[in-house]
C-alpha cells in the first residue's frame, strides 16, 4: 500500500523536467502552444493516476453503503465511529488488533531508528566502502518475497514463543526489517544532504562524543529524513497482513480479514479508513518535505 | 608570541601557549606511506605552517595531532604529555576545516556556543562568551544567522571564533582559506594571523598555497613523502633553501647550467656565493630566484655576460616578469622594476647577469 500511493506523485511530477530540454527555436506563440500541450498531457496524466487509485476506493465506499436488496445504508460507516455496534467478539478482535498494529508501528519506528541512523552515519565515517554492502542488504526485503522471509523467520519465532511469549508485539522483529528498503533510501537522502564527516569532525573537535555527535548534530539535520522513514514505516505497518498472518499473528489487518467474513461491509469500510490514514501520512510527509526545502 | 595585550576576549597575557611535539610518526594507508618518520617542534604560541604538494602528507600529520587519525607510531606530545591515545574530544583543540563546516541547523551564535555547552557553561554565559568571540572575528551583528545566510568568508569566520571561544591548547587550520576567492582569503589570512598573535595559541597551520604560508607564518615546514625537508622562518625558506626541492617549490625558480668552484658558482659570467649543501666543484646547476637576474640591452653589457633573447614580457604591478631565451635554449625568467621592462622589447638581445645572493646549487 504505502510503495503504490508513493509511486503517484513522481510520476506526475516526471513529465516537467522534460520542457527545459528542448530548444527554444520557436516564437512566442509556438511555445505557448507547447506549454498548452504539456500541460495537457500532465493533466491527462493526473487524471489516469487518479482513476487507477480512486476507482477502487469508490467501489468499496460503493459496497459498504449497499445492502443485498439494493438499499444504501450507513451501518458499516456508524460502526467504524461507534464500535460499541459492533458484535462484541468482533469489536475485540478489532480492537485488540488495532492496539497491536499501533504498538507495532511504534516499536517498528524505534527499531529502525535506532538500527539505521548510527549504522548508515558510522559507514559514512569509518567504512564508506561497504555503503553498497549496507545498501544491498537493506534493499533485500524488497526482493525476497514476503512467503520466503517468513519460512526464514518461522524458527526465529518459534523459539521466541518458547522460551519467551507468542505475543504479536514480537513481529516489530519482522516489520523492523521489512522496512528497511523504505527507512534506507530516506535516510540516505537526508544523509547525503549534509557533510557528515566535516560535522562530526568538528563537533568532535569541540569536546562532543560520539553520543553527542548522533544526537545534537546528526538527528537535527536529518530530523525530516529521519520523520519521512518513520511515516513510511507507519504506513507499512498499518497495512502489512502476509508475514502477520503467516506467522499466526493478529494485527489490525488480519483482525479486519476475521471480521470480514461475519461483516464485510465493516470490514471494507475499516480498511478504506486504513488506506486513506496512509495516505494522509504520506501526505504530510510531502508536505514537510516541500516546506523544509521551500525554507532553505 | 610577545602580543601587546588589545582588547578581546583572550589575550596573550591571559593565556600562554603550549609546546606540540611530533615525534617520529608514521602512518601509512595501504602501500601510501602519508607520514614517514616526521618530526615537529612548535614552540608555546608560534604559528608553524605545514606546505607542501597535495599527498605529501601535511594533512595527515594535522589530523594525527588532532586524533582523528591514529599514527602507526611515534608519538603526539602536547605540553609535555604525550596524548597518542587521546580520543579527539579529549584533546582540547580548536579546528577550523577547509570544508565550511557550521552545524547547519544552528545559528552562528549556537555554533559558536556550541563546545561552551559541552564544556557546561550556563546559557547567560555561553551566550556572552559567543558574542564576545564573534565580534572578534568582526560578525556580531550575524549573530542570528544560518550558515546558508552567510558567504564562504564569514562561514570560516564563526568557524574560526567556534574554533578559539573553547580556549583550546592548540590551533589547528586545516586550509581554511581554500573554498575562498582571492581578496576573501587575502583578509582572513591576515586576520587569522592578528588573532594567532592577539591570542597567543601555539597554531599549526596546513596549506598548499605558499604565499599563503609565507605570510602567516613563524616557521614554514615544507613537507615532502612524509617529512619535514626543511623548517624555518619564512625568508630563509624563500632565500636560502636547503634542498633543490625547496627552491623549486617556493617561488619561482631558473635552473641555469655553472660552474662550482670552492664556495663560490660561475653562472652566466658572474661569480655567485653558494649556500651549504651544494657541491664543491665541478659543472652544477645553480637554482636562481628571477629576481636575481639582471637584463640589460646587449650594446651596455660587460664582454663575459651571459647572452638572451627577450621571448616574453608580462607586468605584475609595480614589477614585471621577463621570459628570455638563452643562447642554449634554455628559458629564464627575470623579475624587474617595470621602468626596466619598458626599455625591452620582443625579440632584442640582452645580457643576463646575476646578483651575487647565495644561491643553492646542485650536481648535474
Amino acid at each position: 500500500m504505502a510503495e503504490m500511493t508513493g509511486t503517484s506523485a513522481p510520476l506526475v511530477q516526471a513529465e516537467s523536467p522534460l520542457a527545459p530540454l528542448r530548444p527554444a527555436r520557436s516564437g512566442p506563440r509556438l511555445r505557448a502552444a507547447r506549454r498548452r500541450r504539456q500541460a495537457a498531457i500532465r493533466w491527462v496524466v493526473v487524471v489516469l493516476v487518479l482513476a487507477f487509485f480512486v476507482t477502487p476506493m469508490v467501489s468499496m465506499v460503493d459496497f459498504t453503503t449497499r445492502l443485498l436488496s439494493g438499499k444504501r445504508s450507513g451501518i458499516a460507516w456508524r460502526k467504524v465511529v461507534d464500535f460499541g455496534q459492533l458484535d462484541p467478539q468482533a469489536k475485540d478482535l478489532l480492537v485488540d488488533g488495532l492496539r497491536t498494529s499501533l504498538i507495532l508501528a511504534v516499536l517498528t519506528v524505534v527499531i529502525m531508528v535506532v538500527l539505521l541512523v548510527p549504522t548508515m552515519t558510522w559507514v559514512r565515517l569509518r567504512l564508506p566502502g561497504m555503503t553498497r554492502t549496507i545498501e544491498f542488504i537493506c534493499l533485500l526485503p524488497l526482493i525476497i518475497p514476503a512467503i520466503v522471509l517468513v519460512v526464514g523467520y518461522y524458527p526465529i519465532y518459534r523459539f521466541i514463543g518458547q522460551h519467551f511469549s507468542t505475543s504479536s508485539v514480537w513481529l516489530a522483529l519482522a516489520y523492523g526489517v521489512l522496512v528497511l528498503p523504505y527507512a534506507y533510501r530516506a535516510l540516505d537522502a537526508g544523509l547525503s544532504a549534509i557533510d557528515v564527516k566535516t560535522m562530526s569532525e568538528a563537533a568532535r573537535s569541540l569536546g562532543s562524543s560520539w553520543a553527542g555527535v548522533m544526537w545534537r548534530i546528526v538527528v537535527p539535520n536529518i530530523a525530516t529524513a529521519i520523520a519521512g522513514a518513520a511515516f513510511l514505516s507507519v504506513a507499512l505497518v498499518l497495512g502489512e497482513f502476509t508475514v502477520a498472518s503467516l506467522l499466526s499473528k493478529n494485527n489490525l489487518q488480519t483482525s479486519l480479514v476475521l471480521v470480514s467474513s461475519a461483516d464485510p461491509r465493516f470490514a471494507t469500510a475499516m480498511s478504506l479508513v486504513v488506506l486513506l490514514l496512509a495516505f494522509l501520512l504520506l501526505f504530510v510527509l510531502t508536505f514537510v518535505g516541500n516546506r523544509r526545502r521551500a525554507r532553505r | 608570541m610577545t602580543a601587546t595585550t588589545t582588547a578581546g576576549p583572550a589575550t596573550a597575557t591571559e593565556r600562554t601557549g603550549v609546546r606540540v611535539q611530533l615525534q617520529d610518526l608514521r602512518r601509512s594507508f595501504g602501500d601510501v606511506r602519508a607520514l614517514d618518520g616526521m618530526r615537529l617542534d612548535i614552540d608555546p604560541g608560534e604559528l608553524v605552517v605545514l606546505l607542501g604538494p597535495s599527498g605529501c602528507g601535511k594533512t595527515t600529520a594535522l589530523r594525527v595531532l588532532a586524533g582523528l587519525e591514529d599514527a602507526d607510531s611515534g608519538a603526539v606530545v602536547v605540553d609535555g604529555r604525550d596524548i597518542s591515545g587521546v580520543p579527539t574530544n579529549k584533546r582540547d583543540m580548536g579546528m577550523v576545516f577547509q570544508a565550511y563546516s557550521l552545524f547547519p541547523h544552528m545559528t552562528a551564535r549556537d555554533n559558536v556556543a556550541f563546545g561552551l555547552r559541552l564544556r557546561g557553561q550556563g546559557a547567560g554565559e555561553r551566550r556572552r562568551r559567543a558574542e564576545e568571540y564573534l565580534e572578534l572575528v568582526g560578525l556580531d551583528h550575524h549573530a542570528d544567522r544560518y550558515a546558508h545566510q552567510m558567504s564562504g568568508g564569514q562561514q570560516q569566520r564563526v568557524a574560526l571564533a567556534r574554533a578559539l571561544a573553547i580556549a583550546p591548547k592548540v590551533l589547528l587550520l586545516d586550509e581554511p582559506l581554500s573554498a575562498l576567492d582571492a581578496k576573501v582569503r587575502v583578509q582572513l589570512r591576515d586576520e587569522i594571523r592578528r588573532l594567532q598573535l592577539e591570542v597567543g595559541i601555539t597554531t599549526l597551520f596546513v596549506t598548499h598555497d605558499q604565499e599563503e604560508a609565507l605570510a602567516v607564518a613563524d616557521r614554514v615546514g615544507v613537507m615532502r613523502e612524509g617529512r619535514i625537508e626543511q623548517i624555518d622562518a619564512p625568508e630563509v625558506i624563500y632565500s636560502r633553501p636547503a634542498t633543490a626541492f625547496v627552491a623549486a617549490f617556493i617561488g619561482l625558480t631558473n635552473r641555469l647550467p655553472g660552474h662550482a668552484s670552492g664556495d663560490t658558482v660561475t653562472v652566466l659570467g658572474s661569480r655567485v656565493p653558494m649556500l651549504p649543501g651544494s657541491p664543491a666543484s665541478g659543472p652544477v646547476t645553480a637554482l636562481v630566484r628571477p629576481e636575481a637576474v639582471r637584463l640589460a640591452p646587449a650594446a651596455d653589457a660587460a664582454p663575459d655576460a651571459g647572452r638572451a633573447v627577450v621571448v616574453a614580457t608580462s607586468f605584475l604591478g609595480a614589477h614585471g616578469r621577463v621570459q628570455a631565451r638563452l643562447q642554449d635554449g634554455t628559458l629564464l625568467v627575470a623579475q624587474l622594476p617595470v621602468a626596466d621592462i619598458v626599455a625591452l622589447q620582443v625579440g632584442q638581445q640582452v645580457a643576463v647577469q646575476v646578483v651575487p645572493t647565495p644561491v643553492l646549487a646542485t650536481a648535474d
